[in-house]
């Protein structure tokens, strides 16, 4: 099979089982659909572990081609086509993997919800989408897969539609995703007019010779073209990345059913906009302004909700705020050019988030669907293997020495901290503060789940057991590569992984001194950890939580009392729901009710349309009065013609 | 099957057929209704050929008809299509099969009439597409009114009258004053033969007043803000079929025509003006989206995202003046005119469909009004996964034909000005909202009370029908090249006609 062929079949293969599964559900069965799907991913998956090896270990040459013209106009033309280098290879990998552990892992979550079926074929389509997306060659395919992944969220959040809360989150994380896409749109056409083109390859050779150009978007103040397009494209990221403010749409998407929790809202979809900057950083390094935009919004992100993570007591909800301040980690360390610790990061959150959700997803189920952490407490006895798997999860997640999480989030502080991007001091300070904070709301989270007294009901108490293997087993296979991915910073962070892949102008090169830490291996990495604030910030975090949590519950509350204000704050999520709903929603709908009473229907409809055929019907009134059918009448009109026309010619005379 | 007057038959069988029908009155239903079948299906084949022996690399008219007709006028029997008329009439014997099958168990009030009317209006349409003489096509142009009129007059709702007086007037209104033009270039041409029209300088005076009458007839026709509000009430009081046909096809006559007449007949007019429609169209995407965000009516919600969506249309066609001022090349342009054209046979599937679903559930329901819903999608899965298909096309998302031309015209007019490209992509954001919110409400949720609970899905019938347009958009969403190919021809020869001035010199 030649190459090109096999990397059609990745995505294919999961498009296949989306399909049986989603038009054939019904007759296939529970078990039928399953098997399908699960057949599909695994044959992406062991497809793209092959092509990762082809690639990443084997040094093939990048692969670009197309697969079909998807039109031509204008003597452009529209492809679809796929580029395959390391940086897609291992995004291939990181979604197949996760999404094959999520498909077993729904097996036992979804046992006996009526749309088992559909979930399935939704959760195939989805890794369908994808792969499309990390596997484009253009910026057309791009947006192709971009809205695709926004379009299964959206029938999965609302997948169970009879809560009302669920149909409200899935249209608001889509309505959100569109502010994003609407920039992102703007961005692709910014490119296409300056390049002519939509394939990475020409626009990135074509993107240097746009340094100086300049397009005028208010009169008199001339914007660089490539700040522009990339701020837009940027925008996209902020909406489907979910960074503040476009971030609001994810801790709501918690309504969907927790499986997709994990592989769509923390492993994969919202890694899309980190994703694509990474890809688009030839186009990035040119522009400082859009890097400082990207390192202030992410800095914000990774902070502000971190903060409110802390307040949080439904356990997905911590889950979620945690993924927002992690991908704004990630986005911190896309504006501070480091590429390659972002992608990196990317790829350890995949695993241990995914693990940290479907871990979530075990207590729920043991919980009976309830998910309010002061319902639970002291679960270690009885979900050993989740206890554990969960424990694995959150120090990863902290960045405990030698767990994954370490290397890839201390690669990003370290990185922040060389940045001469403008605002990386600003930043560097808030990803520390993150690092305390972060701490403290995982573990917060873990002892109140795992710890204390059992404070669920008693009938809950009595079924409280261990989830199924199917459920286990992806936990154990989650658990593997949140422990070990940390090693992979070698060949990633440190040596020519993204060689030709990502570019990075040495002036922006802010993984430099990190290369030389960590050049003489994870220990001497982990050693220099220990030399900076890093460490000690996450065992404080864990300390705080415990010593709060498990031995003086009376602090938060007092805490809660006494800065009444600041707790209030956070409970309300800075007020930008009720913002957006008030100034957004409602001012739409406001805008909308005012055109359509005041323009459509009273002036256009009322005054000129109405008004005109009121107009005719009042003349024909008044007309119709004077031919009354009348003889002396006409006579008397015809005199007094007469008359005029005469003193008319007299008069002229 | 070269020397048959294939367009000949493909506009006087469905005339011929409907007027059988009539005569047909007492028959029973299942006959008459298979004879409309019978004769749209023909025509759907017959109107294959157009495309498979359509010749792509010319932009020169084809399966021409030309027989001597009003000779002391010099009017002529005069039909043929080109790249841009062609997929119009396609889409015109793909739809009325629809409707004719939409009709089926629905319509028990006189069948007979009803299909006759459908047939005869489709020949018409055809003939609209199809006439290279102006005054035929005026005269078809005209004649379309006629059996909507008695379309929605006779099988409308309650408020029928209102509503078929005001969308012949309003319609009426624009023509008159294209027949002043047409008669006007008669004088000058001494013909009615619109390619010679084409060619035919003019004065800047004579190609603004002409040009005008032409925006007047055709935006009312697309329509534009402000010469909309006659297409909510038509839509609102037609029956599913009148508001499938009239969404569907008689708008795209509108951007047929600006591509027919307005932009080669007057393009030193059309190129001073073209703000004028620049900013229709952008005020028909933005603010008519916000007004279909508070309708309370699904038909008015669809007839006012169908405005929003047609704003597209005129705003690819007339984006060329500014690209070429703003970038001094070509480059764009006919992206834009082929943007507005993906868009119009694009909005023909998905408009048409809009009004299916929303056909389907008044058949059972008896309302059109969202509140009357909610949560449909317990008792009707499979329509429910049609209808949210629809609506995502509806909201422009890849991968469905609602997607391309959109797609196209952000591009091309990116090109032209930045705040262009930035108030129509905000249709990315307002048209997905007020159509999912109409989704949210009419879809989803706990059963609304006992009329939701009591729905049945679509049966068979329905499903083929809302599956083959299901099919058509996503064929188009995923691969539209072919379309573009028989376009590119008959839009480069537009181009070039359009940019050489006709100024006498």
């Amino acid at each position: 099979m030649s190459l090109h062929s096999i990397l059609l079949a990745i995505p294919l293969a999961s498009l296949a089982g989306a399909i049986l599964a989603g038009f054939f559900g019904r007759r296939l069965g529970e078990v039928g659909s399953h098997t399908v799907t699960i057949l599909g991913v695994a044959i992406s998956f062991l497809l793209s572990a092959y092509v990762f090896k082809l690639f990443a270990i084997d040094g093939h040459e990048i692969y670009n081609a197309s697969v079909y013209t998807w039109m031509i106009s204008d003597g452009i033309r529209f492809e679809v086509g796929f580029l395959v280098d390391n940086l897609t290879a291992m995004m291939m990998v990181v979604v197949t993997f996760v999404s094959l552990m999520v498909h077993l892992y729904t097996i036992g979550y979804m046992h006996g919800d009526p749309g088992y079926q559909r979930f399935f074929a939704y959760i195939s389509l989805f890794t369908f989408s994808m792969l499309m997306l990390v596997m484009a060659n253009n910026f057309m395919q791009l947006f192709f897969g971009w809205e695709a992944v926004g379009l299964v969220s959206y029938l999965l959040i609302g997948f169970w539609w009879k809560k009302p809360t669920a149909v409200f989150a899935n249209m608001k994380a889509f309505l959100v995703n569109r502010v994003g896409d609407f920039g992102f749109l703007l961005g692709i056409a910014a490119v296409m007019m300056y390049t002519n083109s939509l394939d990475y390859a020409e626009v990135f050779a074509a993107a240097p010779g746009l340094t100086d150009k300049t397009m005028s978007i208010l009169p008199g103040s001339e914007w660089s073209v490539l700040t522009v397009a990339c701020i837009c494209l940027f925008i996209g990221a902020m909406g489907k990345s979910a960074q503040f403010p476009l971030h609001v749409w994810l801790p709501d998407s918690m309504e969907g059913p927790t499986p997709i929790s994990a592989l769509i809202h923390a492993a994969t979809m919202v890694t899309a906009g980190i994703f694509m900057v990474a890809r688009m950083s030839p186009l990035f390094e040119l522009t400082t302004t859009a890097l400082s935009f990207v390192l202030v919004i992410g800095a914000i992100t990774a902070f502000f909700m971190g903060l409110i993570g802390m307040v949080q007591n439904d356990i997905k909800r911590v889950v979620a705020y945690s993924t927002l301040s992690q991908l704004g980690y990630m986005t911190v360390a896309l504006g501070a050019s480091a590429y390659s610790a972002a992608v990196f990061h990317l790829m350890t959150h995949a695993f241990f988030k995914a693990l940290l959700f479907l871990a979530a997803g075990s207590v729920i189920i043991a919980m009976h669907h309830e998910q309010d952490m002061r319902k639970m407490g002291g679960l270690k006895k009885y979900m050993p293997i989740t206890y554990w798997t969960s424990l694995v999860g959150s120090l990863a997640l902290i960045g405990f020495p030698f767990f994954s999480g370490f290397f890839s989030k201390d690669s990003i502080i370290a990185a922040v901290g060389y940045s001469n991007t403008a605002g990386a001091s600003f930043a560097h300070i808030l990803v520390l503060a993150g690092v305390f904070i972060t701490a403290f709301y995982s573990f917060r989270m873990f002892f109140l789940v795992f710890h204390g007294e059992e404070r669920m009901d008693d009938h809950t108490k009595e079924h409280l057991h261990e989830s199924p293997w199917v459920v286990t087993v992806p936990l154990i296979a989650l658990a593997i590569p949140s422990v070990l991915a940390g090693f992979l910073m070698d060949p990633i962070v440190v040596g020519d992984f993204f060689k030709g892949v990502i570019t990075v102008l040495p002036e922006h090169d802010s993984l430099a001194e990190v290369r030389g830490h960590a050049s003489h291996g994870a220990l001497a990495f982990v050693m220099h950890g220990f030399a900076t604030p890093v460490v000690y910030l996450a065992l404080g975090g864990v300390a705080a939580a415990w010593f709060i949590y498990m031995r003086r519950p009376d602090i938060a509350d007092w805490f809660a009392d006494k800065f009444s204000f600041v707790h209030k704050l956070l409970m309300n999520k800075y007020y930008l729901d009720d913002f957006n709903q008030t100034a957004f929603a409602g001012g739409a709908t406001k805008l909308g009710g005012l055109f359509s009473k005041y323009g459509d229907t009273k002036f256009i409809d009322g005054l000129v349309v109405n008004g005109s055929a009121g107009l005719v019907g009042l003349t024909a009134g008044i007309v119709r009065k004077i031919q009354r059918g009348f003889l002396y009448e006409y006579a008397f009109a015809m005199i007094f013609g007469l008359i005029a026309l005469i003193g008319w010619f007299v008069l002229r005379v | 099957m070269a020397d048959w007057p294939l367009l000949s038959m493909l506009v006087w069988l469905p005339i011929v057929g409907g007027v059988a029908l009539l005569f047909m009155g007492n028959a029973s239903h299942q006959a008459i209704r298979m004879t409309a079948l019978v004769i749209s299906v023909a025509m759907l084949l017959l109107s294959l050929p157009l495309w498979t022996q359509f010749d792509s690399q010319t932009a020169a008219m084809q399966f021409v008809e030309l027989m001597p007709w009003i000779s002391s006028l010099n009017a002529n029997y005069h039909l043929g299509v080109d790249g841009i008329s062609m997929p119009l009439i396609l889409l015109t014997t793909f739809i009325t099969v629809l409707v004719v099958g939409a009709a089926w168990e629905v319509i028990k009030e006189k069948p007979a009439q009803y299909m006759a009317a459908f047939l005869i209006l489709e020949g018409i349409m055809i003939g609209t597409f199809a006439a290279l003489d102006a005054i035929l096509f005026y005269i078809f142009f005209e004649a379309m009114l006629v059996p909507m009129f008695i379309i929605i007059g006779i099988w409308g709702g309650p408020n029928r009258v209102y509503a078929t007086i005001k969308f012949f007037l309003y319609t009426f209104f624009g023509s008159v004053f294209m027949l002043i033009s047409l008669i006007y270039l008669y004088t000058q041409t001494g013909g009615f033969d619109i390619a010679t029209y084409h060619d035919a300088p003019l004065t800047y005076r004579a190609q603004f007043w002409i040009f005008l009458s032409f925006l007047i007839a055709f935006g009312v026709k697309v329509p534009m803000w402000p010469v909309h509000t006659w297409l909510p009430d038509a839509h609102v009081e037609a029956p599913t079929g009148g508001s499938v046909i009239l969404a569907a096809i008689m708008l795209k006559i509108g951007g047929y025509g600006f591509l027919r007449f307005a932009l080669p007949i007057t393009p030193d007019a059309a190129a001073a003006l073209d703000w004028l429609v620049i900013l229709m169209s952008l005020v028909a995407v933005v603010y008519i989206g916000f007004v279909a965000l508070v309708q309370k009516d699904m038909k008015k919600l669809i007839a006012y995202s169908s405005i929003s969506h047609m704003g597209f249309v005129t705003l690819g066609f007339f984006l060329m003046w500014s690209i070429m001022e703003n970038t001094g090349s070509l480059s764009g342009v006919r992206m834009g005119l082929e943007g507005g054209m993906v868009q119009m046979i694009s909005h023909g599937f998905i408009s048409g469909a809009m009004f299916l679903c929303v056909g389907v559930m008044y058949d059972r329901m008896h309302s059109r009004m969202i509140a009357d819903y909610g949560g449909v999608v317990n008792s009707m899965p499979i329509f429910a996964a049609f209808m949210v298909f629809f609506s995502m096309s509806n909201a422009g998302l890849p991968g469905t034909s609602g997607f391309v031309g959109e797609f196209m015209v952000i591009l091309a007019s990116f090109k032209a000005n930045f705040w262009f490209a930035f108030l129509a992509a905000t249709t990315l954001i307002v048209g997905a909202a007020y159509t999912l919110w109409m989704v949210k409400r009419v879809l989803f949720g706990e059963v609304a009370n006992d009329n939701v609970a009591a729905l049945t899905d679509i049966n068979r019938r329905e499903f083929i029908i809302l599956g083959s347009l299901a099919l058509a958009v996503l064929a188009l969403g995923l691969y539209p090249a072919p379309l573009l190919e028989v376009m590119h021809a008959s839009i480069d020869n537009l181009v070039n006609h359009i940019t050489q001035s006709k100024l006498p010199g």
